[in-house]
């Protein structure tokens, strides 16, 4: 079911920037429910020292629920930028955001603070875990700034650990975990208050390849469960895990295709 | 973020960090703890006075008739001494009208008081005694009990008869190793009889008050005490507060008619309470407390300023768990009570610290020294609502600070 709804969205021959925009962007997309999120013209500029860096140039992109989208880029592409405006860490300077109908891109600081606790799971390349908090209690903070109590958060916190196979180790400190173990703790974290994206932002980065196939899996089987993924990466085998690739350059939309076009053009194996 | 848990994480944070906390703390425990030393020293030395010093000398809702403050503790000026000096002085003829014009109920004594020289055939060496010579009243008014032998009986009294009840001191040094009931003390060539021993009254700063003896008003003795015709003080007790003010009226309008006094005149008399004695005490204790307020109070800036660097080197410090807190969702204002609930945990931590010491100090001055010491309630309250008010204040900035940083730059920080 989630498939095919990511199938129609991308069933239209995705071939020019322009061709795609015009199916997938801004003309094709309504905000609303089958859109988890819709961006509009996404300018983003910092002011370095006097010199004006032009990280993103007017971005458009659509995403529907359940879908598993990989942003990909050489360094400077502005794909950070990009998935800090979509995890609302960060404001555009033009263009809107909708996140679950939603227009994020005005919010003050506090109401953005509650979107990121409640629609958005992040997983970091550096994993981000407190150092000197429990598994337990790193995966139960989302749903301390939720004003869950006590017990339902320790609950909550739990099955979270048990759905990444860390049932075991909820005591453990990040420093007694490997670095597997640490990003399926971030992965739990994440999922914990049950967001409706999740962000992640190369985690594979810090991985040895058979623990960023481990990771990878994770991500896989979140995604068959219907949760929307959404991941930053420069590595093109790890985006090829991905169900819709997109692809920046410059601060704009350079193609955004379904895996298989994505995987072809590469000549990565299917 | 809910307060309990930010306590929690609080106290969390400073055990992690024992020996960094207590040298936070060190400025807000020394502040408090000098705080609670000075108040419980300065608490100490008041019911002293109260109770022992004046209490001693003043006996329970009562006044004291005199031409003169007997307790001149108050700053003299030139001119106040020579308005002191103009003044009358109570006479033997006073006694009865005063008398008279109090309520029924009212007890009275009159009394005089002087340093005489006492011998007695068992000791060789003459010594120095206070003399009084009082009426009816007196062991009443100043509810004095005989521990040996008797008070005067009304008949020593209406006949002035040579009979003295005596302190514990005199006893002991006049009387040695004997029942000194029955037995002759000699002062000024005149043998009187010691009828009882008075109970101990104790001493303050190190003035005993048990160097007393005391004879009947119309005993030879009252010539050597007081001049002619002259006593030291008419003494008054009422029943009750309130009737001693209206009483203290009356016998301020019998003293001012028979001086003569205009209205636009002041008095020439005294009506000593042991408020006015105790004001002296009130105004040096006031002092005293601006002193122990003053001096902790910039240990506690001290305190304050460390505690406020420590906190901008932990957001420093904690910038990329900031930024972590904040990526899961922590508003502004959970970061700002993150930091603000530590800077005054940690401080209130330090102020109770500085309670214990202070109080730990208040009792090794008052084991050591002759000053008492009592630790009050409300200056170990003070001391831990300082503590939190300290670390509250000095948190603002550095939590401010915290709570300002943005998401992104503190998550990248290393």
């Amino acid at each position: 079911m989630s498939q095919d709804i990511v199938q129609d969205s991308l069933e239209a021959p995705l071939g020019s920037t322009a061709e795609r925009q015009a199916v997938v962007g801004a003309a094709g997309a309504t905000p609303g429910q089958d859109w988890v999120i819709v961006t509009r013209g996404i300018k983003r500029e910092y002011d370095m020292g006097g010199e004006v860096v032009r990280a993103l140039r007017g971005v458009d992109v659509a995403i529907r629920r359940n879908e598993y989208v990989a942003i990909m880029g050489p360094s400077g592409s502005g794909k950070s930028t990009l998935m800090n405006v979509i995890g609302c860490l960060d404001t555009p300077n033009a263009g809107e955001y909708w996140l679950n109908g939603t227009q994020v891109s005005k919010m003050s600081d506090d109401a953005l603070a509650r979107v990121r606790n409640k629609e958005i799971g992040f997983v970091f390349q550096t994993f981000n875990l407190l150092p000197r908090a429990s598994a337990l209690h790193n995966v139960e903070l989302p749903l301390v700034y939720a004003g869950v109590p006590g017990d339902e958060r320790r609950r909550r916190a739990k099955e979270a650990l048990e759905r990444v196979q860390l049932g075991g180790r909820i005591d453990h400190r990040p420093n007694e975990l490997s670095g597997g173990q640490r990003q399926r703790v971030a992965i739990a974290r994440a999922l914990v208050n049950n967001p409706s994206i999740l962000l992640a932002d190369e985690p594979t980065g810090n991985l040895d390849s058979a623990t960023s196939e481990e990771i990878m899996k994770v991500f896989e089987s979140l995604a068959d469960q219907g949760q929307t993924v959404i991941m930053v990466t420069h590595e093109p085998d790890i985006a090829s895990h991905a169900r819709r690739i997109i692809v920046l350059r410059d601060g704009m939309v350079h193609s955004d295709e379904r895996r298989s076009a994505f995987v072809e053009k590469l000549g990565l194996p299917a | 973020m809910p307060f309990v848990e930010a306590i929690r994480l609080a106290l969390k944070q400073i055990w992690v960090q024992k020996l960094k906390s207590f040298f936070t703390l060190l400025g807000v425990m020394i502040g408090v703890t000098f705080l609670i030393a000075v108040v419980s020293i300065v608490g100490g030395m008041s019911r002293y006075m109260t109770d022992q010093v004046v209490g001693k000398i003043m006996a329970v809702n009562s006044f004291e008739l005199r031409h003169r403050p007997n307790i001149n503790l108050g700053e003299m000026t030139e001119e106040r001494w020579r308005e002191l000096r103009r003044r009358p002085r109570i006479k033997e003829s006073d006694i009865q009208p005063v008398a008279d014009a109090l309520p029924p109920d009212v007890k009275w004594a009159a009394v005089g008081n002087d340093n005489l020289s006492a011998q007695s055939k068992y000791v060789a060496k003459p010594r120095q005694v206070l003399a009084f010579t009082v009426t009816d009243d007196y062991f009443d008014v100043k509810k004095m009990e005989p521990v040996s032998g008797r008070l005067f009986s009304p008949q020593e009294f209406e006949r002035g008869m040579p009979v003295i009840v005596i302190g514990q001191d005199v006893a002991n040094y006049f009387f040695p190793a004997l029942d000194p009931v029955g037995r002759e003390l000699v002062v000024r060539g005149i043998p009187y009889t010691v009828v009882g021993v008075m109970e101990k009254q104790g001493s303050a700063f190190g003035i005993s008050f048990d160097k007393f003896i005391v004879a009947p008003h119309k005993s030879a003795l009252n010539r050597y005490v007081n001049a002619h015709n002259v006593i030291d003080a008419i003494m008054i007790q009422t029943p009750s507060r309130e009737g001693m003010l209206s009483t203290m009226e009356t016998v301020r309008q019998v003293m001012r008619a028979r001086h003569h006094l205009r209205p636009s005149q002041k008095d020439d008399f005294e009506l000593e309470t042991s408020d006015s004695a105790l004001e002296f005490w009130n105004k040096i204790k006031s002092y005293l407390v601006f002193a122990g307020v003053a001096l902790p109070a910039i240990g506690l800036v001290v305190g304050a300023i460390v505690i406020m660097n420590i906190m901008l080197v932990a957001v420093a410090e904690r910038t990329r768990e900031i930024g972590i807190r904040k990526s899961l969702g922590a508003r502004r204002r959970d970061i700002m009570s993150q930091f603000l609930v530590e800077s005054a945990t940690l401080s209130t931590v330090g102020a109770a610290f500085g309670v214990a010491t202070g109080f730990a100090f208040a009792k090794l001055i008052a084991a050591v020294t002759p000053l008492p010491a009592a630790v009050e309630l409300w200056s170990v309250l003070v001391g831990i609502g300082i503590g939190a008010g300290v670390g509250i204040v000095a948190g603002v900035y550095p939590a401010s600070r915290a709570s300002r940083l943005d998401p992104i730059t503190a998550l990248r920080a290393e």
